[in-house]
């Protein structure tokens, strides 16, 4: 990176650190808490959308449709995490790759499933294996992301559909009275109301997806972890430039400092637009802001 | 979401027209953390000797190669489901693994397994740690010893340095540059333990005309010096070479 960092074993400790943290290696280090950022910054959206849906469906008068939506809650949220990483996103693969290989080659004779391996016909690979590794990555980071979307949707939906039976049946009666139909009365009335009473839950939920990004580790993407874990290694002077004992322990340190800076800082924003939510509001917290300005 | 998704696949698919025309890409399949065999380097590229011995093998038969990094533990399920269609991670030709995925030739002869501990009389029927799912770890177990097992070879060596094992068992020739480099700390303990039938590149079982391609260069780099060569280059002059 610097131009003295050609013989690091000469050089003073802060050019040394200097050198040392901005190797090829650390700069992947450091892309990977983009990584952890984006995958965040794609899932809280869509998981509430899923979320969403889900209460919605379960809400609904059409009797298939709650079904729907009350199984999607019920199983994913019975589901262990860990194993529906594993499971879900092998499948969801497999399953794209199936679907692939019936419509692309249709001439294929030899089995799909030989034992332990599940092979297609090489033009229904998902990536291809001619892809650049990029597209390999993208991939396995979409899977990532529609995963923890429905796991987290799940739970979303759970907390949504309690956050709409929760808006005072007063507010809906009311709305019922001015003669809006249902729908009306659960876009106008319902959903406005509901997110005060939501917010507790979806920031607890904000908070351990935080805290679930490392699971992106099993879903094959090289996360903080997996670097801090490399990095940490010690390293002898034969296979780096810049040897080290076992410092797992500092970049493990490093990892708790970030993920804790970052739940502090999501308390703060969730505590801000909570006040914003409960303004005029018929909750003790509305009630409160409304003596303080008073 | 579903957005992200179909426009993945549309990328995919678009890829897929414009790769027609090239040759086939081998994505071959390491670990990445097995220094002198394969390890990532300052500049966060894979390397090593077996990056090496790979991208010659490639070369020679005109082949493109992609080095794909995979945790150890599930590297050969990760095989067969098709993620990458090589394993070279230091990984021993055994009848188990022989039963689940396909072998060429060793490209590095049979070689010793070796204790290592803090001092030479450290107890090698006491708790040894040993990385899981490696035939060490499977030696260890027979011995009746205690198994400690870790997810990667360094965690093995940070456990008898903290003192939660009392020696790690592994490759010798990984263990050499270890201990060396401890300035005096780590020892060997005992006897080298013959083990296992050499390293070889895994393959799936349906792959065989690619395992012929490999299992012929590999005869041809045994032949004419040059797999010799490169395993002096990784491992020292004292390793195990073919004749």
């Amino acid at each position: 990176m610097f131009s003295f960092c050609t013989d690091p074993d000469t050089l003073d400790t802060g050019r040394w650190l200097a050198c040392y943290l901005t190797t090829g290696r650390h700069l992947n280090f450091y892309a990977a808490f983009g990584t952890v950022l984006i995958l965040l910054a794609i899932t809280a959206p869509s998981a509430l959308a899923f979320g969403f849906a889900g209460a919605s469906a379960a809400r609904s008068g059409f009797a298939p449709l709650r079904w729907l939506g009350k199984g999607y809650i019920a199983i994913v949220r019975g589901v262990p995490d860990i194993a529906f990483f594993l499971f879900f996103v092998i499948a969801l693969d497999q399953g794209l790759e199936y679907l692939r290989h019936v419509t692309l080659c249709p001439n294929w004779e030899e089995p799909i499933r030989q034992g332990a391996n599940f092979l297609v016909c090489p033009e229904a690979k998902l990536p291809l294996s001619s892809a650049p590794q990029w597209v390999h990555e993208g991939y396995g980071f979409a899977l990532a992301v529609l995963t923890f979307a429905i796991v987290f949707g799940a739970f979303a939906a759970n907390v949504l559909f309690g956050a709409m039976q929760a808006v005072p049946r007063a507010q809906i009666e009311t709305a019922e009275a001015y003669g809006m139909t249902r729908r009306q009365t659960f876009r106008r009335i319902v959903v406005p109301q509901m997110w005060v009473y939501a917010l507790p839950g979806l920031g607890n939920l904000w908070m351990v997806l935080i805290k679930a990004t490392p699971l992106l580790f099993l879903l094959g993407v090289e996360d903080i972890v997996y670097w801090a874990r490399e990095l940490g290694a010690a390293k002898t002077p034969r296979f780096s430039d810049y040897p080290h004992p076992d410092w797992r322990m500092w970049y493990f340190l490093a990892l708790l400092i970030f993920y804790l800076a970052f739940t502090r800082v999501s308390e703060v924003v969730i505590a801000r637009l909570s006040d914003r939510l409960s303004h005029g509001q018929a909750t003790a917290a509305g009630e409160a802001l409304r003596k303080a300005r008073a | 979401m579903k957005l992200i998704l179909a426009s993945t696949i549309l990328a995919m698919t678009a890829t897929a027209a414009l790769a027609d025309g090239h040759a086939t890409t081998i994505r071959m399949g390491t670990e990445g953390a097995y220094p002198p065999y394969n390890f990532i380097n300052d500049a966060g590229n894979v390397d090593g000797f077996e990056i090496e011995l790979g991208n010659e093998l490639c070369a020679r038969a005109e082949l493109t190669c992609e080095w794909v990094t995979n945790e150890w533990d599930s590297i050969i399920p990760n095989l067969t489901s098709g993620n990458y269609d090589t394993i070279m991670a230091g990984m021993s030709i055994t009848d188990e693994r022989d039963e689940v995925i396909d072998f060429t030739q060793n490209y590095f002869p049979p070689a010793d397994s070796a204790y290592v501990g803090l001092s030479e009389d450290a107890d090698i029927m006491g708790v040894i740690a040993a990385q899981t799912n490696t035939i060490q770890a499977g030696y260890v177990a027979e011995q009746g010893a205690t198994l400690l097992e870790y997810a990667t070879y360094d965690e093995t060596i940070a456990a008898v340095r903290n003192g939660e094992a009392d020696a790690v068992f592994a490759d010798r020739d990984a263990l050499v540059p270890t201990v060396e480099e401890s300035a005096g700390e780590l020892v060997f303990v005992g006897e080298g333990v013959p083990l296992g039938g050499g390293v070889g590149m895994g393959l799936r079982e349906s792959d065989t005309e690619l395992k012929e391609t490999f299992d012929a260069i590999i005869s041809e780099m045994k032949e004419d010096g040059t797999l010799n060569a490169l395993i002096v280059k990784w491992f020292g002059e004292g390793a195990a070479t073919y004749e």
